[in-house]
């Protein structure tokens, strides 16, 4: 258990340094985890250089779908948006730092899954989003 | 006589030990109804149940998430068994039935309409005939049947002719039950696709004795069953065209179909799980697994071809019977399956003999009781074969039937 809760992640939980709302936004998106009703909402704000300037989420959550949001949204930061697209699974899991099951993947990739249906501009997220 | 190693194969079967009365061993010849277990399937079955017993899916535990990886990780399997596109295409169900019926319930439903036109044929099991019938009452369907030649195969004129009237769905058996005939599917599809209906596939009797390879055939829905397959009961499989799938209504309401639920309302999940309400059967499920791993060791290809061989002998030996009649085409066009009548015989005396013999046959009209009405007979008795068979078993069941033709001759 200490791997699945590394300090990073009970920080990150605890005292999440991108949580709120950015009105207006260039994007904005928001999704459930069926399983156990995790829920992210993930805003950007693009710069004219067409990066991202600002991003903050939302949400509610167990303790690794809310810190693999603020780490994901720390780590798009200045991307363009066809940077983001190419965001994997995998990069979320480095960012995390831990080794998950099935079921905890679900929770992990979620932030993940919100961001891409946000950068692909679709009207639904899918979990094809997060199969690569 | 090809090279399955069938000693080797029957001594994975525990059940092909055993002896019907003293000395006289099993001669099981019903695999068509139901195959036979071999032990690594029951073991997995069982592992499952002492190490990894946990509900799926939303248990965080160690045991939640080791019987959920086994669940998806049989999908997965499945999936590339038949060559899907994705294991987000494959749909457990309970059986076949289970999976037509959800079609007919969910695509049916929402897709077809009064007066539209449904292509079945004169071959169907009543899983693939009855579903159909309730969902034309309902929605006042038309039904429409591929005649069968007298030799048992489906009249390609006939389907032509029912082709030009716009058909919005052709549903068909890969191969009959009854008269083991392989129907030409990827011909058959084709020509649906070509006149705009979508198509499934009943391959309960098919996946467990030939290669089946979704892309080359194409289907947009595929129907089977785990038990007939060296799988256990209760657990079946719908495959589905995930653009079709994602249009549909779901089934079954209940829990992991959704996504969201309100007081008054619901969102349903993605794919499959959109498809798969309540519980599911989760030890069956690593079963099918097993099964498959089971039968790809052995090799489609090497089953296909045991399976031919064994008709081909046991039609030459049939022949041999006085008043013995075969029903469906030639060895060349047919799997495993020999549904017989003897002159003067009903079928359920010579099942009954048989049994006395230790051999296991089916007697009756095998859910297809249309198809024997066709032929003008209330029943037949049907030996079926599989990988575990072996020529001196249809040795046994020959000399059986020369004591029942002693009997009553």
């Amino acid at each position: 258990m200490e791997d699945l809760y590394r300090e990073v992640i009970i920080d990150r939980y605890k005292n999440p340094q991108y949580r709120g709302a950015l009105e207006p936004n260039d994007i904005t998106f928001e999704d459930d985890n069926p399983l156990c009703g995790d829920h992210i909402r993930i805003d950007l704000r693009l710069g004219e250089s067409g990066r991202i300037v600002e991003a903050a989420f939302d949400g509610h959550g167990c303790a690794i779908s809310q810190a693999s949001a603020d780490l994901l949204i720390e780590s798009i930061l200045g991307k363009t948006i066809e940077e983001v697209r190419l965001v994997k699974k995998q990069d979320v899991l480095d960012l995390l730092g831990i080794e998950l099951g099935p079921v905890r993947l679900k929770c992990a990739l979620l932030s993940l899954k919100v961001l891409k249906a946000g950068v692909y501009g679709l009207g639904e997220a899918s979990d094809d989003l997060i199969e690569v | 006589m090809n090279s399955l190693d069938t000693a080797k194969i029957r001594a994975d079967f525990p059940i092909l030990q055993r002896e019907i009365s003293p000395g006289v061993p099993l001669v099981y010849l019903d695999s068509t109804a139901t195959a036979q277990k071999p032990a690594v399937v029951l073991q997995a079955m069982q592992d499952y149940y002492n190490t990894s017993n946990a509900n799926i899916h939303r248990g965080v535990h160690t045991l939640a998430e080791e019987a959920t990886a086994a669940y998806e990780r049989a999908r997965e399997k499945v999936a590339q068994f038949i060559g899907a596109a994705s294991a987000r295409e494959i749909i457990y169900t309970r059986n076949t039935t289970e999976s037509i019926n959800l079609v007919a319930a969910t695509w049916g439903r929402a897709n077809l309409h009064a007066g539209d036109l449904v292509i079945l044929t004169e071959m169907e099991h009543h899983s693939n005939l009855v579903p159909w019938q309730m969902l034309a009452a309902e929605r006042d369907l038309r039904l429409e049947f591929i005649e069968v030649t007298v030799d048992g195969l489906l009249d390609l004129d006939c389907y032509r002719a029912l082709l030009e009237q716009q058909p919005r769905l052709v549903a068909f058996t890969h191969m009959s039950n009854v008269l083991g005939t392989i129907n030409p599917a990827k011909t058959l599809i084709s020509m649906a696709h070509d006149a705009g209906a979508v198509t499934l596939l009943d391959a309960a009797q098919s996946i467990p004795h030939l290669p089946v390879d979704i892309q080359q055939l194409d289907t947009d829905f595929l129907a089977f069953s785990a038990h007939k397959m060296c799988g256990p009961t209760g657990i079946g499989v719908l495959y589905g065209k995930r653009r079709i799938l994602e249009a549909m209504p779901p089934y079954m309401g209940g829990g992991d179909m959704i996504k969201r639920v309100h007081l008054r309302n619901f969102s349903p999940n993605e794919l499959p799980h959109k498809f798969e309400a309540g519980t599911p059967a989760i030890a069956e499920v690593i079963g099918m697994g097993a099964a498959i791993d089971y039968l790809q060791a052995i090799g489609m290809d090497a089953i296909a071809a045991h399976d031919h061989d064994l008709i081909v002998y046991a039609l030459e030996r049939l022949e041999e019977i006085p008043g013995v009649t075969v029903f469906g085409p030639s060895a060349e066009q047919k799997g495993g399956i020999a549904s017989f009548t003897m002159k003067g015989v009903h079928p359920h005396d010579v099942a009954q003999i048989l049994d006395r013999e230790g051999i296991a046959v089916r007697a009756g009209h095998h859910c297809a009781m249309p198809l024997h009405e066709k032929f003008h007979i209330p029943a037949t008795t049907r030996a079926s074969f599989y990988l575990y068979n072996t020529q001196p078993e249809v040795d046994v069941f020959i000399s059986a039937l020369y004591k029942v033709f002693q009997l009553f001759g």
